[in-house]
C-alpha cells in the first residue's frame, strides 16, 4: 500500500486511489519499425530489484498520469513528476543518485 | 488432574458463574476465564487430536501463539472451527467441540497413524502415491482427506456482519503491555494522535504474572494508572481485543478487532478491520517462549512454564498436584515459585546449565524445591495426560537417572521476541548470541516512502528482557517515534523498575544433547502439523539446506500458528544437521496476517446488496416494475428480458426477437459508453483510436469504428458520430466505457500531450432508447415533428430535434438489422422519455425488449459482440472486418502489431457461421475437432464456437465461430464433441456468418 505524491494536484495519494501503468519512459514504436524494436516495445520491461521508473494514475482522483522513481526492493521513493517528460528530470535522478550512488538510466 | 484453586486468579470474578458446553458435555466457570483456562479448572486437559498422528493434545500455551487447544465454536450460522481455545473468552452458552477424531474425542480411529509414525515420515505424499494415478483420486486423497486435517469448514451463511474502519495516526503503538503503555504515555502527552491496541481483552500483558514491581508499586497498579491516564488523553485512542496483523508499505496496517466474539449476537458487528495509515508504527509484541524439544514434549499436561504460570496467577488452575520443571533459563523458577506458594508440589527442577546459581535458583532452593544442574528430560510418561518423566543428563544420550511421578511439566527453552511486525514489510534481524534468539537489527527497518524505517520495536519485542529495560526502551522508541513527526518528547520521567538479576541462558535444542534416533522420533517441534526433530533431520539428510525449502518439505511451520512456537526450534535443529550457525541458516519469511483473521473481517459490508456498487440507468425502475429479469453487465444491471405471467424467460425473449422484426421493439441502451472528443487535434487523435478512417467523416454522419490495442487485438467497438468540426462522440461497449476513457487519457496524457484534444466521458448524462422494427418510423412520427424519412435522416445519419415534448439526438443506426433510431435525450428526461414512447408504442404493438434479445438480433445478422466473438487474441481481420481497417492511414494503434508474423498466418481461426445439421443448438463454447492430434495426445482443435442460440426468426439453432482458415471452408460440415458424455458430437455446417437479411433490406428503408 504505497503513498505517491500526485504531481499533478499535489495530494499523498493512498495506493487506493491509483492506477498502476508499468514502466515508465517506453518509446513507442509504430508502422516501420523493425521486429525487434517493435518486440522490446510491446514485451520487454526492464523489471529490475532495485530503482524503478513507473507510470501510475490517480485515477479515483485528478484524473491524471504522473511517473514515480521507486525503489521495488526498500518501497523508498525517490519522487514523481509529470508524465510529459522524456526523461528522468535532474533533481529525481539527483535523488535516486544520493541514496543508490553509481546508478544510472538505462533509457 | 489440573483443578481450580479455592483462591487466586486476578482476572476471574468468582461472583459470575459461566455456564457452556464442551462436546455437548457441560461445563461451568466463571467470568474472566478463557474457554482453555475454564476446561483446564474443571480437569479436563484432552482437547483434541493431532493433525497427522492423531495424538491427544492439550494446552500448551495461554495466548495465540497456542498450536493444539483448536476447538470448532458456536452452531449453525455461527460455527466457526480452529477457534484457540485460549484466546477464546468464555461467555454464558457458549458451546465449542474438538477436532480431528473419529468416533469421539477418547477413542479414536486414526490414532493408527501414530503406531504407523515410522512410515509416515517428512516428505511422505511426495514420495508416496506416485502411481497409479487413478488411485490418488479415488483412493488416497479421500483417505487422507478425512484423517488428516482441523475442523470443518461451516456450511451456513454467517449469521454475523463485520464492519471496516479507516484511520490516519502519526504513532500506532501494538502491544498494550507494560512496554506498550509506556510508550503511549510519552507519545499521547505530547498531544500526537496515537492509537494503542492489544491483542488480549487485558492491559498490562505478562508483567503482573511475573510479579514486576514498577516505582516501587506492584505492576498491576502501575498498569490500572496508566489505562487511567491515557484514557483521560483524547488524542489517544486504546482498543483491547484489537491485533495488529499486518504491517503493510508505507505505514499501512491493519488491525483485527474481536468486538463481540464473547458475546455474539448482541447486534455488534462481530469484528472490525481497522485499515490504519501511520507515520510511525511502534510495536510492544512482547516475546514468546519455546518449548524445549524432548520426547513426548506433546504429552497433554506438558506446557510452556510462562503458560502454566498464567493459569496459575490469572485464572487459578492448578495443572495437577506435581510438577516438574525443565529449562535452560531462570525465567521458568517463576512458575516453580508460584506453584510452591500456592501450596502445589514441585518435585524436581531439571535445569540444564551445568550449574543453577542464580538468585531465582536459591530462592527456589529456599523454599525447600529440589534443583538439579545438568539434567534433562529423556522422556514423558503417559498417554492422554502426564503420568511421569524420565530424567536424564543434559550432555548424554538419555539414560534415565530417575522416574519422578507428576501431573504437569513445565518447560522452558528461552525466549523469542515477537518479530513479527518488525518483519512483515522487510525489516531485518540480528541474532543474539546470549539470548539465543533473533531481535529486530535498528540498522535495518522497514521503510517509509521517504526511506526512512516507519517501525520501532520495543521491550521484550527488542529483546529487552528485563522490566526495567523493556520500560527504558519504549521510552528510547516513543521519542525516536515522536522527533518522526515532529513532535517533541520533552522531560519524561522514566519508570523505574526493581533489578531483575539472573544466570545466562544456555541454549538448548535436543534433550538430550545426544538422544536416540527414537527418541528424536518422540520430540515434537510443530505441534500443530506434527513435524519432529526426526523429520527436520531427515529433511537435512535428503539435501534440504535452504530454510524455505525444508519449511515446505516438512510443513514446519505452515500451520495455523504459522511457527509460532517451532520455527527457532526447528531451524536450530536444521542449522545443527547442516553444521551452520543459526544465523546463516536464517529464518523463514514472517508474513500477515500475525494470527487468523476471519474471512469476514475482511469482506466487512461488502456482500449481499453491497458486494459492489450497481449503476443503475434512468429507467431501472420501470424495468424492475414491469418484470425484467437481470444481467449484470460489468456494473451495470440490464434487462435481459421481460417475461410476462405464465411466460418462460425463454419464451419471452423469442417474442421480444419476433416483435422486434415485425413490428417495434424498445431497447434501454443507455449504458452504452458515450465519450466525447474534443478539439483542434481531435480528428487526428480519433484517427489514431480507431481502425479507420475517422477524421474524414463528414458532420452529422456516424460510422462504426474498432479500437485496437497497441497488440492489433480488437479490444472495443462502437457507432461514432461527428458532432461539428472539431467533435466526435465515440460509442463504446456498456462494459468498456471507463476502460476506453482511461485509455484515450493514457494516449493524450503521456504520448501526445501537445495535441489539443479533450475528452469527456458522458455515458451517466444521456439516456439513450433504440426504437427498432419495421414501424419504428411510425412510431416516433407521432411524437416529433423532425423529418425521420429515409432520404432526410438516411441510415448512419444523425439528426437533433425535439420528440414528445424532450431535446433528443437521434442516430440512425442498428444493431438488429431493423429499420432502427437510437435516441439519446438528457439522462434525468430518459424516464417520461420512455414513457412516452411506451404509451405512443401501444397502437404499433411495441414491446421493450432486453440484452438477450438484442444478443439474438444481432448474431442473426453476423453483427460480432466485444467479449464473445472477441477474446484479447482476435484481430480485426479474424472477424472478417478488413473493410474497416484504413489502408490509407500511415499509423494508428494495432496497426504496426497487424504486420507481425502470426497476425498474417495464413491459418488463423477466423469468423463463419455455423448451421446444425439437425437445427439444434450448438453449446457455447463447443471445439470443432479436426485430423490428427496435438501434442498433449489429444484430438487437434480446429475452431470453436463463440456465440450460439435458437433464432426464433429462422427456426433453428445457429452460431457464430472461429474457424481455422474458415471462410475458405464453405460447405464443410464439421464435428463438435459433447462434453456431456452423453450425447454424440453434434455436426455443423460452415455458412455465411450473415443468416437472416443478407443484404441489408430492412435496416435500409
Amino acid at each position: 500500500m504505497l503513498i505517491l505524491t500526485c504531481p499533478c494536484c499535489g495530494i499523498e495519494a493512498d495506493e487506493t486511489e491509483l492506477e498502476p501503468g508499468g514502466e515508465a519512459h517506453l518509446k513507442r514504436q509504430g508502422p516501420g519499425a523493425a521486429d525487434a524494436d517493435f518486440e522490446a516495445y510491446l514485451f520487454q520491461r526492464s523489471n529490475p530489484m532495485g530503482v524503478h521508473l513507473e507510470r501510475w494514475r490517480h485515477a479515483h482522483g485528478c484524473g491524471k498520469w504522473f511517473l514515480a522513481a521507486r525503489n521495488t526492493v526498500t518501497l523508498e521513493v525517490y519522487g514523481t513528476y509529470p508524465a510529459q517528460t522524456k526523461k528522468p528530470p535532474q533533481d529525481i535522478v539527483r535523488a535516486i543518485k544520493k541514496r543508490v550512488p553509481g546508478w544510472e538510466w538505462q533509457g | 488432574m489440573s483443578a481450580r484453586l479455592s483462591k487466586g486468579g486476578r482476572l476471574l470474578d468468582r461472583s459470575r458463574a459461566v455456564e457452556f458446553t464442551f462436546n455437548d458435555l457441560r461445563f461451568r466457570g466463571f467470568a474472566g476465564d478463557t474457554l482453555a483456562s475454564a476446561l483446564l479448572a474443571s480437569g479436563q486437559t484432552l482437547l483434541g487430536r493431532s493433525f497427522k498422528y492423531h495424538r491427544p493434545r492439550g494446552v500448551i500455551a495461554s495466548g495465540a501463539e497456542e498450536p493444539n487447544a483448536l476447538v470448532g465454536l458456536g452452531r449453525g450460522a455461527r460455527f466457526e472451527p480452529n477457534q484457540r481455545a485460549t484466546t477464546t473468552e468464555l461467555f454464558d452458552g457458549l458451546e465449542a467441540e474438538s477436532q480431528n477424531h473419529w468416533p469421539s474425542l477418547e477413542f479414536d480411529i486414526g490414532v493408527v497413524n501414530n503406531k504407523l509414525a515410522r512410515f509416515l515420515p517428512a516428505g511422505f505424499y511426495y514420495k508416496t502415491f506416485m502411481a497409479p494415478r487413478a488411485a490418488w483420486k479415488h483412493l488416497f486423497e479421500p483417505v487422507i482427506r478425512r484423517s488428516a486435517g482441523l475442523g470443518r469448514a461451516p456450511s451456513s451463511r454467517d449469521a454475523d456482519s463485520y464492519e471496516h474502519f479507516h484511520l490516519h495516526v502519526e504513532v500506532l503503538i501494538a502491544g498494550g503491555g507494560i512496554a506498550g503503555l509506556q510508550a503511549a504515555l510519552v507519545a499521547g502527552r505530547t498531544g500526537a494522535r496515537v492509537l494503542l491496541v492489544e491483542q488480549t481483552a487485558h492491559w498490562g500483558g505478562r508483567a503482573p504474572v511475573d510479579g514486576a514491581v514498577i516505582d516501587g508499586q506492584p505492576a498491576d497498579d502501575w498498569i490500572s494508572n496508566a489505562v487511567q491516564a491515557l484514557e483521560k488523553m483524547e488524542n489517544v485512542t486504546l482498543r483491547t481485543r484489537c491485533m495488529l496483523s499486518g504491517v503493510y508499505d508505507h505505514g499501512f496496517a491493519l488491525a483485527y478487532e474481536r468486538v463481540a466474539d464473547h458475546a455474539p449476537g448482541d447486534a455488534r458487528p462481530r469484528h472490525r478491520l481497522w485499515k490504519i495509515r501511520a507515520r510511525r508504527i511502534i510495536t510492544a509484541t512482547g516475546a514468546l517462549e519455546r518449548p524445549l524439544a524432548f520426547a513426548g514434549n506433546d504429552v497433554p499436561g506438558v506446557m510452556l512454564a510462562s503458560a502454566l504460570r498464567d493459569y496459575l496467577v490469572n485464572w487459578a488452575v492448578s495443572p495437577g498436584d506435581r510438577t516438574v520443571v525443565v529449562t535452560n533459563n531462570d525465567s521458568a523458577y517463576l512458575s516453580a515459585i508460584a506453584l510452591k506458594e500456592a501450596g502445589l508440589e514441585v518435585p524436581v527442577i531439571l535445569d540444564a546449565r551445568a550449574e543453577a546459581t542464580g538468585p531465582l535458583a536459591e530462592r527456589a532452593r529456599e523454599l525447600g524445591i529440589r534443583v538439579l544442574a545438568g539434567r534433562g528430560i529423556a522422556a514423558v510418561r503417559g498417554g492422554k495426560r502426564v503420568r511421569a518423566v524420565e530424567t536424564c543428563l543434559q550432555a548424554g544420550e538419555g539414560a534415565v537417572l530417575e522416574t519422578i511421578a507428576c501431573e504437569a511439566v513445565a518447560m522452558s527453552g528461552g525466549w523469542s521476541p515477537v518479530v513479527h511486525l518488525w518483519s512483515h514489510c522487510g525489516g531485518k534481524l540480528d541474532w543474539d548470541e546470549a539470548q539465543a534468539h533473533f531481535r529486530p537489527d535498528p540498522a535495518r527497518p522497514p521503510l517509509d516512502h521517504n526511506g526512512e524505517g516507519f517501525v520501532i520495536a520495543v521491550g521484550n519485542a527488542d529483546g529487552a528482557m528485563t522490566t526495567g529495560a523493556a520500560l527504558e526502551s519504549a521510552v528510547a522508541g516513543a521519542r525516536a517515534a515522536l522527533k518522526a513527526v515532529g513532535k517533541a518528547a520533552g522531560r519524561v520521567a522514566v519508570a523505574k523498575a526493581a533489578a531483575e538479576p539472573a544466570q545466562p541462558m544456555q541454549p538448548v535444542w535436543l534433550m538430550p544433547e545426544g538422544a536416540s534416533d527414537a527418541r528424536r522420533m518422540k520430540m515434537w517441534l510443530d505441534f500443530q502439523n506434527d513435524v519432529k526433530v526426526s523429520d527436520v533431520q531427515l529433511a537435512a539428510r535428503e539435501g534440504y539446506e535452504s530454510v524455505e525449502h525444508t519449511k515446505r518439505y516438512t510443513t514446519i511451520g505452515m500451520a495455523t500458528d504459522q511457527g509460532k512456537l517451532s520455527n527457532i526450534n526447528g531451524l536450530a535443529v536444521l542449522a545443527r544437521e547442516l553444521n551452520n550457525d543459526i544465523p546463516k541458516v536464517g529464518t523463514t519469511t514472517f508474513r500477515p496476517p500475525y494470527t487468523p483473521i476471519s474471512m469476514g473481517s475482511i469482506a466487512g459490508e461488502a456482500r449481499g446488496e453491497l458486494f459492489q456498487p450497481v449503476r443503475k440507468t434512468p429507467m431501472h425502475g420501470w424495468h424492475e416494475a414491469h418484470g425484467a429479469t437481470w444481467e449484470p453487465v460489468g456494473q451495470w444491471r440490464r434487462p435481459y428480458a421481460y417475461p410476462r405471467t405464465g411466460e418462460s424467460v425463454s419464451d419471452a425473449v423469442s417474442r421480444e426477437v419476433r416483435n422486434a422484426r415485425e413490428a417495434v421493439g424498445l431497447l434501454d441502451a443507455s449504458t452504452l459508453g458515450k465519450i466525447l472528443v474534443k478539439g483542434p487535434d481531435a480528428g487526428r487523435f480519433v484517427d489514431m483510436l480507431y481502425t479507420n478512417m475517422m477524421s474524414t467523416l463528414p458532420v452529422g454522419r456516424c460510422r462504426y469504428g474498432l479500437m485496437c490495442d497497441e497488440n492489433g487485438f480488437l479490444m472495443d467497438d462502437g457507432v461514432v458520430a461527428r458532432l461539428d468540426e472539431d467533435s466526435w462522440l465515440c460509442h463504446t461497449t456498456t462494459g468498456g466505457a471507463e476502460r476506453i476513457h482511461g485509455w484515450m487519457e493514457d494516449w493524450l496524457q503521456c504520448e501526445w500531450w501537445d495535441w489539443k484534444v479533450y475528452t469527456a466521458n458522458l455515458t451517466e448524462q444521456f439516456a439513450q432508447v433504440a426504437v427498432v422494427g419495421p414501424k419504428a418510423r411510425k412510431l416516433l412520427e407521432t411524437l416529433t415533428d423532425m423529418d425521420l424519412s429515409a432520404e432526410a435522416l438516411p441510415f448512419m445519419h444523425w439528426a437533433d430535434g425535439e420528440i414528445a415534448g424532450v431535446r433528443a439526438r437521434v442516430f440512425r443506426i442498428s444493431f438488429s438489422g431493423e429499420l432502427s433510431y437510437e435516441i439519446a435525450v438528457p439522462g434525468g428526461q430518459g424516464l417520461a422519455f420512455w414513457e412516452a414512447l411506451v404509451k405512443a408504442g401501444d397502437a404499433f404493438g411495441a414491446m421493450p425488449y432486453g440484452t438477450e434479445a438484442l444478443h439474438v438480433l444481432r448474431a442473426e445478422k453476423g453483427f460480432i459482440m466485444i467479449g464473445d466473438e472477441t477474446d484479447g487474441t482476435v484481430i480485426p481481420q479474424d472477424l472478417g472486418l478488413g473493410w474497416a481497417i484504413s489502408k490509407k492511414k500511415d499509423d494508428f494503434l494495432g496497426k504496426r502489431a497487424q504486420q507481425r508474423a502470426d497476425m498474417v498466418r495464413p491459418d488463423r481461426w477466423r469468423l463463419v457461421g455455423l448451421e446444425t445439421l439437425d437445427g439444434g443448438v450448438l453449446p457455447d463454447g463447443a471445439y470443432a475437432v479436426g485430423e490428427g492430434r496435438n501434442d498433449h495426445g489429444q484430438r487437434r482443435t480446429i475452431g470453436r464456437v463463440t456465440s450460439s442460440y435458437r433464432s426464433p426468426t429462422l427456426g433453428r439453432g445457429i452460431a457464430l465461430g472461429l474457424v481455422e482458415r474458415g471462410p475458405e471452408r464453405m460447405g464443410e460440415v464439421l464435428e463438435f464433441p459433447m462434453i456431456d458424455g452423453r450425447r454424440r458430437a453434434m455436426q455443423a455446417c460452415i455458412v455465411d456468418p450473415v443468416f437472416y437479411d443478407k443484404d441489408g433490406e430492412k435496416q435500409n428503408v
